[in-house]
């Protein structure tokens, strides 16, 4: 006869112990073996690319993805190898990372915070992604960025361009390649003094979420302390569709320049309203009525159409940027031919955003030596590149923030062909660019230290 | 004051858009009692039926140029529309131009068609289902439609410019005798308001003026007794899904020069179009074109940095606020008829 030792405080203490286990965050414990979160255990390694497939940016997510393709293609050693024979780095040697063959796993952000957390954990818990990158919101990425802190993986965030990013949300396992809105104001208050002088009286539209905040500020001051008064600044619903009625006050404010802090749609709508309301023709104050759009994307041209032309702003990277301003910015023709032969038209910016974050990663856990994304994060922070299309470049150890040259552009007025629609005015150099890491623009918030996750 | 004569010309084109959608779905809830979330979807296929007609008119033909290379280096494709090869130049890239205006001839048969398609295909057997069950599966068609229409044209919005000749603006102010530039108002803004004007006078005149506007309205105030009369209402009524998305869709043709259609245009109307419908009395006409012309100008004053910095907000709530003032003192709307939703 046997006996088993069945106590009521028995019962407690592995139901006490069991309950713990259960309630832990999943991601603390999927795979979480070999001191980090997802240590790859075979001869395959999972990353992550969470972009908008629905959704309004559902377009510039495509391109994202594409490029994100083509990097996993490179890293794999398939293609013509694009941007990878050009970087100053030759850590990688197309046999995947560190020998392990590099696979992926998509997720739909759709552009909303929380679905976009929800695909990053689904790719981390699920599918042993070690890295998440991607996304075309700043909202997103930071909610993102947020989550791969407390899971133990690297973020390497796509087009985002709000100050808090890399300011007060700033996170140790956070990288940003894409510029900022203090580097888009820095690098057009003198193109903007050049080109419609110092005596300027702005009038500013701005978008009321977190990156529409930032752009507004940072350009507001980077204006004044040029010369330019500001008349007013009226916040616009994200959701609005037609900004006429936001638009009819510009006319008698006494305003001579408009700057529309949107972006996407947003943009699209209110410049064709501002358009319609003939400002462009206007003299104000015996000046050419101005209109400036802070942040460009080609995408944002395309949709524009004719009402883009002449309209300056700026990008973090331009298709054309190596043939028009020569072989500082190697990488860049390398990466528009693999693109463009593989998917037959030039990559946005974002594209280019993303295949780099995808390279510096994978170039960073070969130097590392190791997948740990605490070392994949050392390895990063200061680390001094070129040859990925947009110059010489570093990534700041302060802020994980990328420190390159900034483009400032312009609407092209006669468009040779369809992809041509946006001409380079200048490239702004890192320097002027440049900011201290405890800027108030960006204070706020601590790196903290990197969590390996286990 | 100059101002305040801007915003009410903003508010009236706005109104437009909101009284058209708001007219259509009025009449199809008024006749056939089907609450129409799919409507919005009618507004953006109209807008993307003037973007399919620029498409169609800008087909071309491809042409190497030896002498120019594109971004890959190799020679350069060169897009020619066949209309200017047929046409010539000057007549082919007018046609081209007009393609907004060209586009109300190709919408009116498919809107007619769409609606007899989405009345017969589908929304008939919600009939005699719950008020619930017609928003949830007309929501879910919306959905479907909106995805459809994305696959093929993407996500980004779509640039379908007026014609050249009405592209500016012009000082309406210097007319009422104001300064010069103190009212700027777009030409196709002033052209939208007149069109949904016809429209919406078009539609009251059918229904006023025709025997089959009698019967369909005599059927709206009693189906049944229409029916014993040996009139076949349900035929009217379908005929009446068919206009009413030939308005919705209309409407959306003429607002694609406004702002670039984009697959979710339907759903940004549709919320503010149902509360127009509320506020305007369920199943009455007048009501609903009121109620869109009355809230449009309301939602452009609310937008005025006047009135802003007093209640910070008010610009994305007002239409709301007027909804929950005056359901609270008119429970049926503006006009709404005694017994409609209140059985």
């Amino acid at each position: 006869m046997s006996k088993t030792d069945v106590t009521r405080r028995g019962v407690l203490k592995t139901g006490a112990v069991a309950g713990t286990g259960l309630l832990l965050p999943t991601y603390l414990r999927a795979a979480s073996h070999e001191g980090f979160t997802n240590a790859p255990t075979g001869d395959t390694v999972t990353l992550g690319f969470n972009v908008p497939q629905t959704g309004p940016y559902a377009d510039e997510g495509a391109d994202e993805l594409r490029a994100f393709e083509l990097a996993v293609e490179h890293l794999n050693g398939g293609g013509d190898g694009g941007m990878l024979q050009t970087f100053s780095s030759k850590a990688l040697e197309g046999n995947g990372i560190m020998g392990k063959k590099v696979q992926y796993v998509t997720g739909d952000t759709q552009t909303k915070s929380d679905a976009a957390r929800a695909s990053a954990k689904s790719m981390i818990e699920k599918d042993g992604a070690i890295m998440i990158s991607g996304g075309s919101s700043s909202g997103v990425a930071v909610a993102v960025q947020g989550l791969c802190q407390e899971a133990g993986v690297i973020f390497m965030a796509g087009l985002t361009h709000s100050n808090d990013t890399t300011g007060k949300d700033k996170k140790a396992n956070g990288f940003r390649h894409f510029f900022n809105a203090y580097m888009s104001a820095a690098a057009l208050a003198p193109v903007l003094n050049k080109l419609y002088g110092s005596d300027r009286r702005a009038y500013h539209l701005t978008a009321d979420y977190t990156w529409g905040w930032t752009q507004q500020e940072s350009i507001q001051a980077a204006t004044e302390a040029m010369g330019w008064q500001t008349v007013n600044n009226v916040l616009t619903p994200l959701a609005a569709t037609d900004f006429s009625s936001y638009i009819a006050p510009v006319l008698n404010s006494g305003a001579d320049v408009l700057v529309l802090n949107h972006y996407g749609g947003n943009m699209i709508n209110s410049l064709t309203a501002a358009v319609q309301f003939g400002l462009r023709e206007k003299q104000v104050n015996g000046k050419n009525f101005e209109i400036v759009v802070p942040l460009y994307s080609e995408l944002m041209a395309k949709g524009a159409g004719a009402n883009i032309k002449g309209i300056v702003g700026s990008q973090n990277w331009d298709w054309k940027l190596e043939n028009q301003m020569g072989a500082r910015y190697s990488g860049t023709n390398a990466f528009v031919k693999s693109f463009g032969e593989k998917y037959g038209f030039p990559p946005s910016q974002a594209a280019q955003t993303c295949y780099a974050q995808t390279i510096l990663y994978a170039d960073a856990v070969a130097r590392a030596g190791s997948f740990n994304p605490c070392a994949v994060a050392e390895a990063l922070e200061g680390f001094e590149f070129d040859g990925l299309g947009n110059g010489p470049t570093s990534y700041r150890k302060d802020d994980h923030q990328c420190f390159k040259d900034v483009l400032v552009v312009r609407g092209a007025e006669n468009p040779a062909n369809e992809y041509e629609l946006v001409e380079i005015v200048e490239v702004t150099p890192t320097e002027q660019v440049s900011y201290d890491p405890e800027h108030p623009m960006f204070a706020g918030g601590a790196l903290g230290t990197c969590n390996p996750g286990a | 004051m100059d101002a305040i004569l801007l915003q009410i010309l903003n508010g009236l084109d706005k109104g437009s858009a909101y009284a058209l959608i708001a007219l259509g779905l009025t009449l199809i809830f008024g006749t056939l009692g089907v609450v129409n979330f799919a409507h919005g979807a009618l507004f953006m296929i109209g807008a993307f039926c003037a973007v399919t007609v620029q498409r169609i008119l800008n087909l071309s033909f491809e042409t190497i140029d030896p002498s120019k290379t594109d971004f890959l280096g190799n020679p350069l494709k060169v897009q020619s529309p066949y209309v200017v090869e047929w046409f010539g130049a000057d007549f082919g890239n007018a046609i081209i131009d007009w393609s907004v205006p060209i586009a109300i001839l190709f919408a009116i048969p498919i809107m007619i068609f769409v609606g007899f398609a989405m009345e017969r295909g589908l929304i008939k057997h919600f009939y005699k289902r719950p008020h619930a069950d017609q928003i949830l599966v007309t929501f879910g068609l919306a959905i479907v439609l909106q995805e459809i229409v994305k696959y093929f044209y993407g996500a980004n919005p779509i640039p379908t410019g007026a014609p050249e000749a009405f592209r500016g603006s012009f000082d309406f102010g210097v007319l009422l005798g104001f300064d010069p530039n103190a009212i700027i108002y777009p030409y196709w803004r002033l052209i939208y308001f007149s069109f949904a004007a016809v429209i919406i006078g078009g539609v009251f005149a059918f229904l006023q003026f025709t025997t089959f506007g009698m019967v369909v309205r005599a059927g709206m105030a009693d189906r049944e007794t229409v029916g014993l009369l040996g009139i076949d209402i349900d035929k009217r009524f379908t005929f009446m899904f068919g206009l009413a998305a030939a308005v919705a869709g209309l409407a959306g043709v003429m607002y694609a020069p406004i702002n670039s259609p984009n697959y979710h245009m339907g759903m940004d109307f549709l919320v503010l179009s149902f509360v127009v419908v509320v506020v305007g009395g369920m199943g009455s006409l007048p009501g609903a074109v009121a109620a869109g012309f009355l809230l449009g100008v309301l939602e452009s004053f609310a937008s005025m940095n006047e009135i802003k910095s007093i209640i910070p907000g008010i610009d994305q709530i007002i239409i709301y606020v007027v909804a929950i003032i005056i359901l609270l003192t008119r429970p049926r709307g503006l006009m709404g008829r005694k017994g409609v939703m209140e059985e």
